[in-house]
């Protein structure tokens, strides 16, 4: 039992874990450490960073302190990251093991619309749908799981063709093993892998497609600061005042620093072969 | 360090001399002596782990690739250009060796061919690369190599691709490549254990011939000690990366030194050793594990079978897979993998299937399994056809028969203990409630296998191919089945682990009163084993009968064929094969062009025979 308690101990979830949680606590408590978030300050516009105590990173070209913005802003931002990637791999690993585990019409139908879905550019699906019901924060993060379920379902699909004839499969189904309990208990601790790699990839991509959708008026109020929103917002002052954009950079950075750490961890974690790394 | 030599024999074609290889720093080798002589055929013999295949792949240097390194010793080589030490050549002299002096064969002759080009071209290429030869005369030498092999219709074959050809015909193809540039030694590292004892029996005649006719020297390298009795001049026996021991085939046959050897050979099943015996037996073995040589286990007869009432009967059983459809999704091709099959398997009993690849052996048991739908006929399971049963007595059938498969590595779930792997069957059945009942029960089975308790938390990659199949078996055990269907549940593991699980099998018999369907291609294996016979050929049973019937008295023409191609593990007793050519017929066939089915006669009772 000494393996479940060294698992904890690794490198990997130690730095992971740590920065998330500087991450999110911070954003979490963000309404008490910075209570007066959008306060406008027309006399301190674009001040550097580390010239005021008051603005410790600057201010941007509103007089708006930016550490105060870059911190509520990871509200949103990690909002739209997580749940849209949740949400994704939910619908979409449960859609591609059904389909790749059953085959049959199920497959066929799935599999043609996922295609007819990965070959609508994503803008024009995004203009529709948010035309449709409107936009917000819920909207954006349905409308980002209605167009990545897709990925999942079908790297999953992929990986379940590749397991299902395996004799580990075989000899389960041998003994007798329910079908729910060879999808989830066989299958799915296998194919985890490089589902683990591809969320942490579309954790960064997504925070990012929410200030492309906010810029094109099809997300949040654009009001409402993000990471995204501020990296877009900073860009025309990125000659004169870099630390407008960088410093929201650099925490989508570490967060997805963080996430690829814990992801990593959770791979080895799964993987009981693979525990050479340490 | 070298053998005496005889004052009128020739310098040796390669002598190895105190060679050791390490990876990192690990040591595979220590300290190996032996030398080949030119005509004359030196076996390699030794389980996995034991560095036969990395000494072959250090004569070539191939090992550096993988990353070895050349602790001590010299590999000294005739070559055409005079006497070499082969360790201290660069990469790069090494290839003009490697094909045209020193070839070599592999295990896999698919992986070993590019798939994208037809054979003839392959062989022209050798030819074209190490002699030059223009392209017209290259394809010319590589039809007259392809007749050489033995291929039939050479001049046809020259356009084909690798995956038109059997395994069998590959493998000529890899030998006739090999040899198109009349190397002096030629190095075959288990050319043969893809292959199934019929083809074995061709390439093996193949090899022999062609030695004398080039006089090349042979190293052939191979855990089967039948294949050593039948090709080596002489032996060295390896393990664990040391020379044990070496001599002239018959002298290390007749009287083996060290222990290790002798274990092996006593774990070595003998086609023919159970003559005259009624029922199969246990009998003790000799384990060598470093130390001195121990006896384990007992003489005992294995009379477990009570022929009374069948447990499970099959009866005019057809399985089908449909290999082409049209536009529709009609089939318009198939392959009728299993034809008009009956039989029954008696509590207590063991019968075994045997038959090459495509005899549909594995069918068989993996529709009984209901792994696989049945076209026609039915199995029956105490006298109650299976398809008249409900859902939850087909489920109750899943924990009363159990299976083992083949690769005991590729059946256990890689995410999962081994101990919540052989939980599994109890979950799944409700046979125990209580996680602390099923932990133990998990920790008995273990200990019933050979293995102890407290391993129940380790992961399948952490055990040995031998400990893998015994969790395999106890994961089997453990919805307490009365038939275990093995599907080439001994195949892949060394002899000297394969004996042990035998006994184990009969063991288990013996206290559970199990049945077993033992499916195996191992003929030696299938004698010692089991009690009753059905031996199938493209997917009828062509013969059905009693061991001793069955293996002394073969009535049908391919049984007989296929215990003359079994190689005997006794040197002095060289079969002279003849009829064995020819290869097994396609079995694909055109929907509406039935195989025609055999009839079976009754030539003594209980011994079927099919009438051609």
């Amino acid at each position: 039992m000494d393996q479940t308690k060294s698992r904890f101990l690794s490198l990997d979830f130690l730095l992971g874990a740590g920065l998330l949680g500087l991450i999110c606590t911070a954003v979490l408590a963000s309404g008490w450490l910075f209570p007066n978030v959008g306060a406008i300050d027309l006399t301190a516009r674009l001040v550097p960073p580390f010239a005021r105590a008051d603005h410790i990173l600057g201010t941007d070209p509103l007089g708006r302190d930016v550490l105060a913005r870059v911190v509520a802003g990871g509200w949103i931002s990690l909002q739209v990251g997580v749940l849209s990637v949740a949400g994704s791999v939910m619908l979409g690993v449960i859609v591609g093991l059904v389909a790749g585990y059953y085959r049959g019409i199920w497959d066929v139908i799935v599999m043609r619309f996922a295609d007819v879905q990965l070959a609508l550019p994503f803008i024009l699906l995004a203009i529709t749908f948010i035309a449709i019901i409107g936009g917000s924060l819920t909207n954006t993060i349905i409308l980002l799981i209605v167009s990545q379920w897709v990925q999942y379902a079908r790297l999953v699909r992929a990986q379940v063709l590749a397991l299902r004839d395996r004799e580990f499969i075989l000899a389960a189904r041998a003994i007798g093993v329910k079908d729910r309990r060879i999808l989830f208990s066989h299958l799915l601790p296998n194919l985890l892998g490089p589902v683990v790699v591809l969320m942490t990839l579309n954790v960064a991509n997504n925070i990012l497609l929410e200030s492309s959708l906010t810029f094109l008026g099809l997300g949040v109020d654009p009001t409402i600061p993000s990471w995204g929103g501020m990296l877009a917002d900073g860009r025309t002052y990125l000659q004169s005042a870099w630390w407008v954009s960088v410093f929201p950079g650099l925490a989508i950075l570490l967060t997805v620093l963080g996430l690829n750490l814990l992801g990593d961890w959770l791979r080895d974690t799964l993987d009981p072969t693979g525990r050479t790394g340490r | 360090m070298n053998r005496p030599q005889h004052p009128t024999s020739p310098p040796p074609l390669l002598t190895v001399e105190d060679l050791s290889v390490a990876f990192g720093q690990n040591t595979v080798i220590e300290n190996l002596n032996f030398a080949v002589q030119p005509g004359r055929t030196l076996a390699i013999v030794g389980e996995s782990g034991s560095g036969k295949s990395v000494a072959s792949m250090s004569i070539l240097r191939l090992a550096d690739i993988a990353g070895a390194r050349y602790a001590s010793g010299r590999i000294m080589f005739q070559s055409a250009a005079g006497p070499v030490d082969l360790l201290t050549q660069s990469q790069e002299h090494m290839r003009k060796l490697r094909g045209r002096e020193i070839a070599m064969i592999f295990q896999e002759p698919m992986t070993s061919l590019n798939p994208v080009f037809p054979i003839g071209d392959q062989i022209a290429e050798v030819l074209m690369l190490h002699e030059a030869m223009p392209r017209r005369a290259a394809l010319a030498e590589a039809e007259r190599l392809m007749s050489l092999v033995r291929l039939p219709d050479a001049g046809a074959l020259l356009k084909r691709y690798p995956h038109q050809l059997s395994g069998g015909m590959r493998q000529r193809v890899m030998i006739a490549m090999a040899l198109a540039c009349r190397p002096k030694l030629l190095i075959a590292d288990e050319p043969t254990t893809a292959l199934d004892v019929t083809i074995q029996a061709q390439i093996l005649t193949i090899l022999k011939d062609l030695q004398r006719e080039l006089g090349m020297g042979l190293i052939f390298i191979t855990h089967d000690m039948g294949v050593v009795a039948e090709m080596a001049d002489d032996v060295v026996v390896m393990w664990k990366g040391r020379k044990v021991e070496e001599g002239p085939v018959e002298t290390l046959f007749a009287a083996p030194k060290h222990p290790y050897t002798r274990a092996l050979l006593s774990a070595v099943p003998r086609l023919g050793a159970m003559t005259g015996e009624p029922l199969p037996k246990v009998s003790p073995l000799t384990v060598f594990d470093g130390e001195a040589p121990r006896i384990l286990g007992e003489a005992r007869v294995q009379d477990t079978a009570r022929y009374e009432a069948p447990l499970l009967s099959v009866r005019d059983l057809s399985v089908r897979f449909d290999i082409r459809k049209d536009w529709l999704g009609r089939a318009t091709h198939y392959c009728p993998a299993v034809s008009d099959v009956s039989l029954d398997i008696y509590p207590g009993e063991t019968l075994a299937l045997v038959g090459e690849s495509g005899s549909g052996k594995s069918t068989i048991g993996r529709t009984i399994q209901q792994l696989q739908k049945a076209a026609a006929g039915e199995v029956l399971v105490e006298g109650r056809p299976m398809s008249a049963m409900s859902l939850a007595d087909r489920q109750r059938l899943r924990q009363e028969i159990q299976y083992i498969f083949q690769d005991p590595f590729a059946s256990l779930d890689p995410r999962k203990t081994v101990g919540q792997s052989i939980a599994e069957p109890i979950e799944t059945h409700g046979l125990l409630a209580g996680r602390r009942e099923i932990r133990s029960r998990v920790g008995d089975l273990l200990e019933r296998v050979g293995l102890s308790a407290d391993v129940a938390g380790r992961y399948p990659h952490q055990f040995s191919g031998g400990q893998r199949q015994r969790v395999c078996i106890a994961r089997a055990l453990a919805s307490k089945p009365r038939l275990i269907i093995a599907d080439e549940a001994l195949s892949a593991l060394d002899v000297s682990i394969q004996a042990q699980i035998i006994n184990l099998f009969m063991d288990l018999q013996r206290d559970e009163g199990l049945a077993y369907l033992f499916i195996s291609h191992d003929m030696a294996v299938v004698e010692k084993m089991s009690h009753r016979v059905a031996v199938l050929y493209l997917g009828q049973i062509v013969e059905l009968g009693s061991r001793a019937q069955v293996f002394e008295t073969p009535g049908h023409p391919y049984t007989q064929r296929l215990l003359s191609a079994v190689p005997v593990a006794d040197p002095t007793r060289r079969p002279e094969r003849t009829g064995l050519a020819g290869e097994i017929p396609s079995t694909t066939r055109r929907v509406g062009d039935a195989p025609a089915l055999n009839k079976r006669i009754e030539i003594a009772p209980g011994h079927l025979v099919a009438a051609s």
